[in-house]
């Protein structure tokens, strides 16, 4: 692998690193040290503050909303990051398999993947799931379907680059085969941006699990992700409720986390200034 | 009288990554007095541009000028605050940079970027701005003065833009002018043009200048002083004449052996034995391949030649002449539209799909920039040891064994081989570059510009290495180069190509004295000598003769639109015939032996062949 992993991290790659850790261990963990069954309705009273009996206070309904975000991690995190996975792999495999193949079988690949892209990932999510009924399996595929076409272009553009360089022409000139050029030549070239790719495409993919939520179609009651604790606690944010305000801040870490560490994972691909 | 621009002790450091510093100008002191042009000579990292930028009271990202001082006139630059140094940069201190073509802002006129500087600081109205940047175009020698500023950018040609940029930095009668490597970009015989025009602008104005280069023979016709730099510090300073005919310091004395280009002899040959490399009737672009079997950008036509076993033959021509596409060809990376390659008499597969993994081993390509040639995700021994494997079936111990070889071979340490190729330098990568070549065992080797981006010293050592290599394990190069110097050094068989005509083939014998086709001599004729006053003495070009219009036909000859000695009626009417020389070299020309013998195309001169 290209990391060099003998170099000193960085501290915003620490951080990066401690954020990553904590939300997977909570991920794996999180219901397991939730004080309260995800459903069960707690207190009397709704957007309980800070402190007191309830560490992170209650939501609308009265349901303590620690325990919600200790339940709600799993399908957030789980969830989001198979699903970006998914298509980041396909999405990667696809792109570089058209950049070093014949110009008709890359052409029919791209045009199909543009066709893809072209349709609405919500629209497409609301179709296969009125006709398929959620389920946490159906999420995953049609994330992974929804986001591949835009994984394939960026590893795509980014190989045909690759391809064009003369390391790769001299591969070529000793003779080597496709597979070589593609798998040893270029694909260790291209992992960082490609990386960088996924810590966006798993946000992104953070927002649309939460937008399927609050329509009712993503994560099913009385489960539900980050992303769905914070659209059915929205009311509260006129009273700055710790119960929309925790959940959001919970994506932030997430996201801001991930992003972090797989910066730091870029390292120093700088080049080096020569004099000019 | 003091100096007009003096600098004292100057230190400039740069941050590391790990928060410390490194000096990288140390104790830099020099003074220039008006009217005079100072060079900055010295390779790449000795400082020159920092020294250059420094002068502007700018330092790069990540370096500040530490201490010392820099006096311009009367103003201590290094006091300055950012909005007096913003009043003093293209105003009093003007810059021109190396790549031009990166310099100008594609979207808006020539004019408009030429009087911005004058906009901006408010000098002149712009009636007055535009009269004056016209002059400077006339001083400047551009063609049409009066209309050139109402082009884009793209639309003039290198050498043009790079006067431009001139014109630019002069609009605002600046007190120093900082020239920074504005030749290295530019084809020779353009360069010529470009230094003719600045010599005669800067003498004319009277201009204060800084020089910024690192060829000898280019600061030669420049400057009236010289400081050699060497990783930041000064070895040598004096006035030009003393430091190239009587240079004290050891390191000015390497730079000027490696600018003299000695003869670099390989093996005696025997002519008898069938060539190795037989090029015929080559005809390559790219493209789609049209009825006439004319690819849609024609790039080589016609193009025959062969080379011995053992032999090199260097392949000469400006950018874009189809040098770098002859190779590819060769290598099977591009099939030709027409015509064969041979090889050991067999006739090669026009691409690589019918190449054999023999085939394939021995011919090695080699291209010009390391950087982008050594894949920077993999280790010094992934890349050599890949060719043994795939070649040779060499695995553990003996593959391990054999990496070390190669490396003792192109003469870099065996604990290299650990490395990611991006912690080498330009020389080693360009060394490793070469040894992943000499891991197949090649019979043929194609160098495509290998020493164009390296420095002079650092180029001259792979030529060298090259040269040894090539006796001892009996290798064939070809040598592609737009350096006649050095093709000349190398070669046993010199191939000089323009705009992808064969315009000159023959023995390196007879690229010293003429008759020479005219480009051959315009080319030769271009290449600056390590001589104060080589300028001024080679003449001016007289203008070309006049041609009415020229059928359309792709085997006229190429040269035709700059050619000094071309013929009415004949150039622009008749493909020109192939002429054998006495002496064995062919030329592409309508003249014969006897007339270009004649003609005597100035400048003529003998090239002395440097110190060999």
């Amino acid at each position: 692998m290209p990391f060099n992993l003998t170099r000193p991290p960085s501290a915003t790659g620490l951080i990066g690193l401690a954020l990553v850790l904590f939300w997977l261990f909570v991920a794996l963990f999180g219901s397991l040290l939730a004080p309260h069954p995800v459903g069960e309705i707690v207190a009397y009273d709704v957007f309980e503050p800070t402190g007191g009996a309830y560490l992170l206070g209650t939501d609308y309904l009265g349901r303590d909303v620690l325990s919600r975000i200790l339940h709600g991690a799993r399908f957030t995190i789980g969830l989001a990051l198979v699903a970006a996975l998914l298509a980041g792999l396909t999405g990667t495999a696809l792109g570089l398999f058209a950049a070093v193949s014949p110009r008709w079988l890359d052409e029919t690949l791209s045009r199909f993947m543009d066709a893809l892209i072209s349709i609405p990932s919500k629209i497409f999510a609301l179709v296969m799931i009125a006709a398929f009924d959620s389920s946490a399996l159906l999420l995953l595929l049609i994330i992974g379907i929804a986001y591949t076409p835009g994984c394939y272009r960026i590893a795509r553009s980014l190989a045909v680059n690759l391809n064009a360089m003369e390391f790769v022409l001299v591969a070529r000139a000793r003779g080597e085969g496709r597979l070589y050029l593609a798998w040893v030549e270029v694909l260790p070239n291209m992992i960082h941006p490609m990386l960088a790719d996924f810590g966006l495409r798993f946000v992104y993919v953070v927002l649309l699990l939460s937008s399927l939520s609050f329509l009712g179609l993503g994560v099913q009651p009385p489960d539900a992700d980050l992303g769905s604790l914070v659209r059915e606690n929205i009311s509260g944010l006129a009273e700055g409720a710790p119960a929309v305000l925790m959940p959001a801040l919970a994506i932030a870490t997430i996201t801001i986390g991930v992003n972090l560490l797989i910066d730091s994972l870029r390292g120093k691909i700088r080049h080096a200034a020569g004099e000019v | 009288m003091s100096a007009h621009v003096e600098v004292q002790q100057l230190q400039v450091v740069a941050e590391t990554d790990t928060g410390g510093t490194i000096t990288i100008v140390d104790d830099v002191s020099f003074a220039i007095d008006k009217g005079q042009v100072l060079a900055l000579i010295g390779e790449s990292g000795s400082g020159k541009t920092t020294i250059a930028l420094s002068l502007m009271g700018y330092a790069r990202g990540g370096c500040r000028l530490e201490s010392g001082s820099i006096r311009i006139g009367a103003t201590e630059v290094m006091d300055l605050s950012r909005e007096q140094l913003g009043q003093l940069r293209g105003r009093r201190v003007s810059y021109v940079a190396q790549s031009a073509a990166a310099s100008f802002n594609p979207s808006r006129t020539i004019m408009d970027q030429v009087t911005e500087v004058a906009a901006i600081h408010h000098l002149m109205p712009r009636q007055q701005a535009q009269k004056k940047a016209v002059e400077l175009f006339r001083a400047l020698a551009l063609p049409e003065p009066d209309s050139i500023g109402s082009r884009y950018p793209h639309q003039v040609s290198g050498g043009q833009l790079q006067r431009l940029m001139a014109a630019m930095a002069l609009i605002s009668d600046p007190e120093l002018v900082i020239f920074d490597e504005p030749t290295t970009a530019l084809d020779v015989t353009t360069q010529i043009d470009v230094l003719r025009a600045f010599k005669k602008v800067v003498q004319e104005r009277n201009i204060t200048a800084v020089y910024v280069s690192h060829d000898l023979a280019v600061v030669a016709q420049m400057a009236d002083q010289v400081v050699v730099l060497n990783k930041g510090a000064i070895r040598e300073q004096g006035a030009t004449a003393q430091v190239l005919d009587a240079p004290r310091d050891e390191y000015t004395r390497t730079l000027m052996a490696a600018a003299r280009q000695p003869q670099r002899h390989g093996p005696e040959l025997d002519s008898a034995v069938p060539p190795l490399l037989e090029v015929r009737n080559l005809l390559a672009g790219y493209g789609k391949i049209d009825r006439q079997g004319q690819p849609a950008v024609p790039i080589l036509s016609d193009i025959n030649v062969s080379l011995q076993r053992g032999a090199t033959l260097g392949v000469i021509g400006e950018s874009g002449s189809g040098k770098s596409t002859l190779a590819r060809v060769i290598a099977g990376l591009l099939g030709p539209a027409a015509g064969q390659v041979l090889f050991d008499g067999e006739v090669l597969p026009p691409t690589l799909k019918g190449r054999s993994r023999e085939q394939f081993r021995r011919i090695q390509i080699v291209f010009q920039n390391a950087d982008t040639a050594l894949n920077p995700a993999h280790t010094i021994a992934r890349i050599l040891g890949r060719p043994l494997t795939f070649y040779h079936g060499y695995r553990g111990a003996k593959k391990q064994q054999r990496i070390a070889e190669l490396l003792e071979l192109v003469q870099l340490p065996a604990n290299l081989a650990g490395r990611p190729c991006s912690e080498l330098s330009g020389g080693q990568k360009q060394r490793i570059n070469l040894a992943r070549a000499l891991a197949a065992e090649p019979d043929l080797i194609l160098c495509d510009e290998v020493t164009s981006a390296l420095d002079t010293v650092v180029g001259a050592a792979i030529l060298d290495l090259l040269t040894e290599l090539r006796s001892k394990l009996n290798l064939s190069l070809v040598f592609i180069s737009h350096d006649i110097s050095t093709v000349r050094s190398m070669c046993d068989e010199i191939l000089v190509l323009y705009s992808g005509q064969k315009v000159e083939y023959g023995r390196r014998e007879h690229f010293v004295k003429p008759p020479f086709h005219p480009y051959t001599d315009l080319l030769i004729a271009s290449v600056p000598e390590l001589q104060q006053g080589w300028l001024e003495r080679v003449a001016q070009r007289p203008a070309l003769p006049e041609i009415g219009r020229s059928v359309k036909s792709l085997e006229l000859c190429h040269f035709l639109e700059r050619c000094p000695v071309r013929i009415d009626g004949r150039c622009n009417r008749l493909p020109p015939p192939r002429v054998q020389m006495q002496r064995g070299n062919e030329v592409l020309c309508h003249h014969g032996e006897q007339e270009l013998r004649e003609l005597e195309i100035p400048p003529l001169k003998c090239v002395a062949g440097g110190a060999g």
